[in-house]
């Protein structure tokens, strides 16, 4: 029985217990800790799989962002701001797919105790919005100092005498498991600091969008996020770099080193010999990349979504683009008093629309929070899931080459087959085999841990991922599901009857920004491949978050499997006045590369046309 | 007689009682800088000297006036014969030469062109569906006794039994009772429909909702067609909605005047009659007339085949959602600590 029969025959989702562990991934599946395997009691619950941040199957390692990220957001909600009706979010991992259940508040005595502690708390925060803020980038800063500030794990083949003379007292091998539980304590802190204002942040702005929905029953998701999204944000930060730098190799005269298609490796080479005016580029390159090349190309939550920093090829692959522009005259400068002029265009028009004082007097209330919550809203991701984030897989990374020069792994890279406990102990091993003097115990262990782990990734891979497990509940009422993965009950409704109707050549996603055109597909799986794309082409990628903005210059339209309506490509996306459909669930795998499609942004809509 | 006719550049709202309430928005339309089809309106002094004329051959208004509503027989056959007088007999010279004048001026030296002709009632309750058959529309009318012929044909229709039962019944002087006849050109519209500035479905002020088919607007108004559909964010132009329907077909002029339904070929179909670029033209007309007249609209509009020039053919304000509105209440009152409005997401109040 496939997944869909067995979701018309229950009339509800799948039951956890009726998944099947993929043969001969046992052992990978067991090797997950205990408390993310699904077990007793689950079936009674409701599960919905997060393809929206675990669109992959999740390599061992890589399991530490959900846990992370789910203990930090679970307190927050439950402990520190306790949101009256909403604890924290559960989750389970199950063929590498992470499925994750709201734990909702439903005793009304206890929501009344709830809603007298949450005024206390939120109230105090949306009140000290700006100075929390403030002292939140302080936090944020520091974080990632302490994790700069980690030396790169080494075992040398003497202690260095420096470090005797000096008394220091410990040995080298101490420093990789204090490094190693540095840079894991600093990751789970990370998280905590991420939801410090984030539910706090996006309830204030679905307030806004609460009132408009029922002040305007047909305006559309992205005018009220453009009502409130703001463009200063630090996540915009990267695009406006490279512009910048393209700006500089025309004033140095270097632009004629930038050929599209050409690698970031061969345009820096070439810098390097063309003397002062190369080298004079090369510095203002290397004052661009730090911090705000450390963006990744994804959303944080995989290992290989690398940084600009460490893959230069998206910002090399747009630099031709803009110099081609600005030599032709053209001003690639975010015009910022227009967008801003336009934003506020929109709050006053939409207010002139409403027909009452009342209403009036709330929609000012209610907008005035909304964009005062917005720039946290927008900006935590710059520090959290791209900067830090960064900084920690680069750690691990490190450990993965240390442990491969020990002979442990084939590559640096596979040391993200490991969870992180297993990690530990292959540390703690190493140590050991280093302190006296003897191989280490797990070599063989570990490279048959990788090869399993290798080989069930790939089984993975093709498998079918029911969209939901479990009894379907009556309603969503749970603000942080709502708010963070955008499900309602229609949602559920929609999955259970998918299959039923034939969706033909339509593949329908949200409508991110307007405009209609076609196109040739470009299916882009990775930022290797960004040198591919062609002036007018029609991107087709998993994730469009802000670190893709480089490439809109050239593209026609954006189409992703992930994002919401209100995510950084969408904004960037209409500033680029390109149409984009994001959040399609399946684009990448339904459209062919080189295929002919049709985007309307205006409806969400992607046409197969050949 | 000098006063039989004025042109819609000559006129506005306020003249209504005059020109009636279509001739005065299209006046209004036309100074607002909003193209409509060129055309006049006579006015309700050429019907005021017509009655005038057959009361002093034969009383005519006294008759009228005389009718008890309770006797529709003699009703009946009174204002058969009543509409017969109207219909067949001669205008006062005058208003002739002024309305055939008029009519050679909008001309223009092309020969006979085509026009419409459409009574324009000169009071807010006659607009209601008791005055039934006031609503007269002829269309594709060629030459100027034909012109006249129709605008006799909209006279007549004020004594219709149901409009003389209604008056009666409201003891109306029959003094009071005039009307105004539009005569404009009709252009060979590409396609043509309908336009409110609101949703029709949810009352939603912020968008625009545009339907439309091929040929003349009639198909679409009448409802004979299934028109396309489009939402339009008002403020932003966003396109959210776009239903492109099977049209199956469609009214053009027949060369022999009026119109003809035809089949519309295959490869027309089930393509979009307008482009987005005139969608936006559209949307920029719709506020333009929103903004004029301070409420939204509700909008008759044509594509000229020609020219592919936009033009207006009525613009009046929107009823049902106007007189529904007054009854709603706030979607939310504001809060002495606008903090408190999150408690609608986080307090389980949703």
């Amino acid at each position: 029985m496939n997944d869909q029969s067995k979701i018309e025959a229950a009339k509800g989702f799948p039951l956890p217990s009726s998944l099947k562990v993929a043969p001969g991934t046992e052992g990978a599946q067991a090797a997950y800790p205990y408390y993310m395997q699904f077990g007793e009691g689950d079936d009674e619950r409701f599960w919905f799989y997060n393809s929206m941040h675990f669109p992959e199957p999740m390599h061992h390692f890589d399991m530490v962002t959900a846990e992370a990220a789910y203990c930090a957001l679970g307190s927050a909600n439950t402990r520190v701001h306790v949101l009256p009706t909403t604890k924290g979010i559960d989750y389970r991992v199950i063929n590498g797919r992470v499925y994750i259940g709201g734990i909702g508040v439903t005793d009304p005595a206890e929501i009344e105790e709830r809603v007298a502690e949450f005024q206390q708390r939120a109230f105090y925060y949306y009140e000290h919005w700006e100075d929390l803020y403030a002292s939140w980038k302080d936090k944020m800063r520091a974080l990632i100092q302490s994790a700069q500030d980690l030396p790169v794990p080494s075992l040398p083949k003497y202690e260095p005498l420096e470090n005797v003379h000096a008394g220091k007292g410990v040995a080298s091998n101490h420093y990789l498991l204090d490094t190693y539980q540095r840079i894991l304590e600093g990751y789970f802190r990370m998280w905590h600091h991420h939801f410090e204002f984030l539910l706090l942040g996006y309830g204030a702005y679905l307030t806004f969008f609460d009132f408009c929905k029922k002040a305007f029953p047909e305006i559309t998701d992205q005018t009220i996020s453009r009502m409130v999204a703001g463009f200063e944000a630090e996540i915009f930060k990267p695009d406006e770099e490279v512009k910048r730098l393209s700006r500089r190799a025309v004033e140095l005269g270097v632009d004629h080193k930038f050929i599209d298609g050409a690698s970031a490796e061969d345009v820096i080479a070439s810098l390097e010999q063309m003397g002062e005016s190369g080298k004079a580029w090369l510095d203002e390159l290397e004052t661009s990349r730090n911090p705000w090349f450390n963006v990744n190309v994804g959303d944080g939550f995989y290992h290989y979504h690398r940084s600009w920093n460490d893959d230069l090829s998206l910002p090399f692959a747009a630099i031709p683009g803009y110099i081609e522009k600005i030599k032709a005259g053209e001003n690639i400068d975010r015009p910022m008093e227009k967008l801003q002029a336009e934003r506020q265009e929109l709050i006053e028009g939409y207010r002139e629309l409403l027909t009452n004082d009342q209403d009036r007097a709330a929609y000012d209330q209610m907008i005035g929070l909304a964009t005062r919550v917005f720039p946290y809203v927008e900006g935590h991701k710059f520090y959290c899931e791209h900067w830090f984030t960064n900084l920690f897989f680069n750690k691990i990374r490190e450990f993965g080459a240390l442990l491969a020069e020990h002979g442990f792994f084939d590559k640096e890279e596979d040391v993200f087959h490991l969870t992180h406990y297993e990690l530990e102990q292959v540390i703690i091993d190493l140590m050991t085999s280093w302190s006296n003097g003897s191989a280490p115990r797990g070599i063989a262990r570990t490279r048959a841990m990788i090869a399993e782990r290798q080989a069930a990734i790939k089984a993975w891979e093709p498998l079918e991922t029911p969209p939901a497990l479990g009894p379907v509940p009556d309603i969503i009422d749970d603000p942080a599901i709502v708010m963070l993965w955008g499900i309602t009950r229609e949602n559920l409704d929609s999955w259970l009857s998918a299959g039923e109707e034939d969706t033909g050549n339509e593949l329908r996603g949200f409508a991110a920004s307007s405009g209609v055109i076609e196109g040739t597909a470009r299916v882009v799986k990775s930022v290797q491949e960004i040198n591919r794309l062609e002036k007018g082409d029609i991107l087709v990628c998993q994730v469009t978050n802000p670190t893709w903005a480089p490439v809109f210059q050239k593209i026609g339209a954006a189409v992703s499997d992930i994002g919401g309506s209100m995510s950084h490509a969408a904004i960037v996306a209409r500033e680029y006045g390109l149409p984009a459909v994001v959040g399609t669930g399946n684009a990448t795998a339904r459209i062919r590369d080189g295929q002919r499609v049709r985007v309307d942004g205006g409806r969400g809509v992607v046409t197969l046309l050949d | 007689m000098s006063n039989a006719i004025s042109w819609f550049a000559d006129i506005g709202l306020a003249d209504r009682p005059t020109v009636g309430g279509k001739g005065g928005s299209l006046g209004e339309l036309t100074k607002a800088g909003i193209e409509v089809p060129p055309g006049f309106v006579v006015r309700t002094e050429a019907f005021e000297a017509f009655v005038q004329k057959l009361d002093a051959e034969e009383p005519l208004r006294a008759l009228v006036e005389a009718l008890d509503p309770a006797d529709l027989k003699t009703a009946q056959d009174t204002l058969e014969k009543v509409r017969a007088r109207l219909t067949g007999s001669e205008l006062p010279a005058e208003v002739q030469a002024e309305i055939t004048a008029a009519y050679e001026q909008l001309c223009a030296g092309r020969g006979d062109i085509p026009v419409a002709v459409r009574s324009s009632a000169t009071t807010e309750d006659a607009e209601d569906a008791s005055f039934a058959g006031l609503q007269d529309t002829y269309l594709w009318v060629i030459g100027a006794a034909s012109v006249i012929d129709y605008v006799r044909q909209c006279w007549a229709s004020l004594y219709s039994v149901e409009s003389v039962v209604y008056r009666r019944k409201q003891d109306f002087p029959e003094s009071g009772v005039a009307m105004g006849v539009v005569v404009q050109e009709m252009i060979d519209a590409r396609c043509a429909g309908v336009m409110f500035t609101r949703s029709p479905t949810t009352g939603d002020r912020s968008v625009i909702t545009i339907e439309g088919a091929w040929g003349l607007g009639s198909a679409v108004v009448s409802g004979e067609v299934t028109p396309d559909r489009w939402v339009i964010g008002k403020l932003t132009g966003d396109i959210s909605v776009r239903d492109i329907s099977d049209k199956h077909a469609e009214q053009l002029p027949r060369a022999s005047g009026g119109i003809e339904e035809v089949p519309v070929p295959d490869d027309r179909r089930k393509q979009a009659c307008l482009s987005d670029d005139e969608l936006q033209a559209l949307r920029a007309i719709g506020r333009q007339c929103e903004k004029h007249y301070g409420k939204p609209q509700d909008i008759e509009w044509a594509v000229e085949r020609e020219t592919g020039k936009i033009l207006l053919l009525q613009s009046r304000p929107e009823t049902v959602w106007a007189a529904k509105e007054a009854a709603v209440a706030p979607v939310a009152a504001p809060s002495d600590n606008p903090m408190a409005h999150v408690m609608n997401i986080f307090g389980g109040r949703r």
